[in-house]
């Protein structure tokens, strides 16, 4: 067990590693841009000494490298500062938005997690059938569909032709959790088309790589059915390559949704980056930024810890 | 079972086998009969390509990925298997006619503990409960000798050691007691002191429980051991046919007499008398993989002069591949030095300039993995040429050929093909003119033999003995196959758990009196006798616990 152990603080700290480098790609590009947060808030006729008032109370004239432990000091500490749009404290703003996307994102898992599975070992199991080629020709033309044309699609039709679900995922935070499902069905059902064939086509190779295998031959030469061979020999040393697709697409669920966000008006983290790109609301584009990197990170380490503890190898040493 | 003794329990007839390849098929099992009764067992043998391991799953009317049964018929207790239904032959499997496969590394699943993937058959075919399957195959692990058979089945298989799992899969074939057994090859990948051990169990096995076997393998000596009858094949057909003891005293074809004539090489030239510089010496060299592991090499102490070969034997594990690492570069000792022509390496290849890495080459035992399959023999043997001796235009195409020449390769056919297009045999010589193309002086050769049919085999020792005489070459021999050290060593070091036990001339370590490790070694390989293992079974337990010392 103690190789597992250090192997988990190995990944935990390159994360971390990982995030802070990132934290400061953020900081720094970010400060790269032209114009600051107190001109931005000032606008374009206030005179130079009000901007540089601003700035002074803001800190903002305090040299980089200060502004960039300062700031990386108070997330650390739950405060990501202040939004310039509407002064209110960032990590209130984004507090219910990004359970809000979590909530979309699961959602989506929830649908399309068991779903690429069973259609992949479905797939591995008849491969090369009717079955299997419409299986991949379904699954391919929704990935190669760009997200927002496979949202107004559904819209159309779903929503305004047959009236099934509603076209605006408008949901606040006392929504019960049955409407809330109803008002973010096309959204999740969006979301589940794009990330559904690269998991299933994931799965689907991993088994078929596995069938070739020595031992899967023996399973069959021990007269073992073609589902129980699949289920039973190749599924369990699939895992490794499986989770970290599952992981790579959830990770993709939670960060990529900024543009469904906006096609269903849906108040996720996504759209009020969106927002405050346009607003030119930097302090907010940060946190963003980096609560999107740090959930990416995090979720790749699962994946990586969750392959490594399916490893017979690792989990039951010599 | 249902029928009487004096019916075949296995009649194969004219049994056409089909395997596609390059757009379309080719047969490669051409109208072979076989037939087998309750308790008999058969011998396949045959070099690589003769369709033996084909056949025998044919036996289960199973054929391999692209390969498909296409004429003839096969009669497993009267049921026909060419046109049994798919669920009627599963049903057969594993639970009538069971298999043992060459690697059971490979071939047990390693996401399953070893008693799981016994029972699994039993359960899954209906024939007894878990429970009752658990406790059989302890029974049957004791049976076989395994060390605490009580536990052993709860391990994965990456946590018991190749002999014990090659053992433990032997049991599990017969955990529905079938009527026939397959064995592929079963010890082929094994160190002769664990393969008499199998050996051994299997032999116990098929007389305990009055099975029927066939037994696949290319080494003679082995299948005279286990066979009444022996088969003999070549490109898919019958050579010859005969119970073992004919078979073996007089063969009538010559195939068959050339397979037995293979272990007759023998270098013919002795060693000239070694210079008073050794060209490699190996001083008291301590080395391990890791700052936290036992140490793989202890206190390894010898040399090497030129002209001569010497040979590393031992069993895998014992630090053979190591000592190669060390020499090389590749593993920094922890302690001790090698010493060049009397100057000192640097510890890291890293460090060595290009002429001390010149001096050393290494042939391998996978010729396939050694050269760049996409590569050019040409630019395979070459680029030894231009990297170290700096040869360009008309003098390195000049140099290609007489290297082609050397290893007997016509280099107007050759120097433009690839890999792919080269037999086994023909890609380890090209790795032999890889290695001559630098023009070192000392080479390292790992166990170069062990993945050729015997007769390739022989044909490189030839010319490897013929290069010796010709540059002065100085060899490293690294070889499980006592056959190969008594053909073309001078002089023999014995390894064991990374300690040298025993080194000399050979002639000194194949006479007796040895030492206890090498006697073991020395006794454990097969000898064309089919009384060797019952002789070598009753000296070692007159003994005692020799058996033993294999685990």
């Amino acid at each position: 067990m103690n190789d597992i152990v250090r192997m988990l603080i190995q990944r935990i700290s390159l994360g971390l590693l990982t995030l802070f480098v990132v934290s400061l790609i953020i900081f720094f590009s970010v400060s790269l841009l032209p114009g600051d947060a107190a001109q931005a808030m000032l606008g374009q006729s206030a005179t130079e000494d009000t901007v540089n008032a601003l700035r002074k109370q803001m800190g903002l004239d305090q040299p980089l490298h200060t502004r960039y432990f300062s700031w990386l000091g108070g997330i650390l500490q739950g405060d990501f500062g202040v939004s310039i749009g509407n002064k209110r404290e960032i990590s209130e703003l984004i507090g219910g938005r990004f359970a809000n996307t979590l909530f979309l994102a699961l959602y989506a898992a929830f649908i399309a997690v068991p779903l690429a599975l069973v259609l992949g070992i479905l797939a591995a199991l008849y491969r090369n059938t009717w079955y299997d080629r419409s299986v991949n020709v379904v699954t391919l033309s929704s990935i190669s569909t760009p997200e927002f044309f496979v949202a107004y699609i559904l819209m159309l039709f779903v929503s305004v032709k047959w009236g099934f679900f509603p076209s605006l995922a408008n949901v606040t935070l006392d929504t019960p959790i049955l409407e809330r499902m109803y008002r973010t069905f096309l959204p999740a059902l969006t979301l589940t088309l794009v990330v559904v064939a690269h998991m299933m086509r994931m799965t689907r190779a991993a088994i078929i790589n596995l069938l070739a295998s020595p031992y899967i031959e023996m399973a069959a030469l021990k007269g073992m059915t073609r589902r129980r061979i699949i289920t039973h020999h190749a599924l369990p040393n699939a895992w490794a390559p499986i989770i970290n697709v599952i992981v790579l697409n959830l990770a993709y669920l939670i960060v990529g949704v900024v543009v469904v966000e906006v096609v269903f008006v849906y108040p996720g983290l996504g759209q009020l980056l969106v927002d405050s790109v346009s607003r030119r609301d930097l302090p907010v584009v940060q946190a963003c930024c980096l609560i999107f990197a740090a959930t990416y990170i995090l979720l790749n380490l699962i994946a990586d810890i969750l392959s490594i503890l399916t490893n017979p190898r690792l989990l039951h040493p010599k | 079972m249902s029928t009487n003794s004096n019916e075949p329990l296995l009649q194969i007839t004219n049994l056409q086998i089909e395997g596609f390849s390059d757009e379309r098929w080719h047969q490669i099992v051409k109208g072979v009969d076989v037939t087998l009764r309750r308790g008999e067992v058969l011998g396949l043998i045959g070099e690589s390509g003769a369709g033996k391991s084909t056949i025998g799953i044919a036996a289960m009317g199973f054929a391999k990925p692209g390969c498909r049964i296409h004429g003839g018929s096969i009669l497993f207790d009267g049921i026909e298997l060419t046109t049994a239904s798919e669920e009627q032959k599963r049903q057969l499997r594993g639970s009538r006619i069971a298999y043992v496969a060459q690697s059971a590394a490979a071939s047990f699943n390693p996401a399953h503990t070893l008693i799981d993937q016994f029972s699994e058959t039993v359960v899954e075919h209906g024939i007894n409960s878990r429970e009752h399957a658990y406790k059989d195959a302890k029974e049957l692990y004791k049976k076989i000798r395994m060390p605490s058979p009580d536990d052993i089945g709860f391990r994965y298989p990456h946590q018991v050691s190749g002999g014990q799992l090659q053992r433990a899969m032997t049991a599990m074939a017969l955990s529905c007691r079938p009527d026939l057994i397959i064995f592929d090859e079963p010890t082929t990948a094994l160190d002769v002191t664990t393969q008499i051990e199998v050996l051994m169990t299997i032999r116990d096995i098929v007389e305990q429980f009055n099975t029927a076997a066939i037994y696949i393998t290319h080494d003679l000596a082995v299948v005279a051991q286990m066979a009444d009858h022996i088969k003999v094949l070549r490109y898919g057909e019958t050579v010859e046919d005969a119970d073992t003891r004919t078979m073996l005293s007089t063969p009538k074809e010559d195939y068959t007499k050339s397979l037995w004539a293979v272990r007759s090489f023998a270098k013919e030239t002795a060693a000239p008398a070694p210079e008073a510089k050794p060209i490699m010496r190996v001083e008291s060299v301590t080395a391990s993989y890791s700052r936290s592991m036992s140490p793989v090499l202890i206190d390894v102490d010898f040399e090497i002069h030129r002209g001569h070969t010497t040979a590393v034997v031992g069993e895998s594990g014992s630090g053979k591949s190591t000592t190669a690492r060390v020499i090389t570069g590749l593993l920094a000792p922890q302690k001790g030095a090698v010493y060049f022509d009397g100057d000192a390496l640097p510890p890291s290849y890293r460090n060595r300039t290009k002429d001390q890495l010149r001096q050393t080459q290494m042939i391998y035992q996978m010729a396939d993995t050694a050269v760049n399959p996409r590569h050019k023999i040409r630019d395979i043997v070459g680029r030894p040429l231009s990297f170290y001796l700096d040869m360009h235009g008309e003098e390195k195409e000049k140099r290609l050929r007489e290297l082609m020449e050397m290893i007997e390769m016509d280099p107007d056919l050759f120097l433009d093909r690839l890999p792919s297009e080269l037999s086994g045999g023909q890609k380890q010589r090209i790795c032999i003119a890889k290695a001559l193309a630098a023009d070192p002086a000392f080479i390292i050769c790992d166990e170069v033999t062990s993945a050729l049919d015997q007769l390739v085999a022989e044909g490189i020792l030839r010319l490897l003995d013929r290069l010796q005489q010709e540059f002065n070459l100085a060899y490293m021999f690294i070889t499980h196959d006592l056959a190969t050290v008594s053909a073309i060593a001078d002089e023999v070091i014995v390894m064991l758990e990374g300690k040298i036990v025993e080194q000399g001339p050979k002639t000194e370590i194949f006479s007796p009196p040895h030492h206890e490790y090498t006697e073991l070694l020395l006794s454990s390989v097969p000898e064309m006798d089919p009384d060797w293992m019952d002789r070598v079974i009753a000296e070692r337990e007159e003994k005692g616990g020799m058996i033993a010392a294999g685990n």
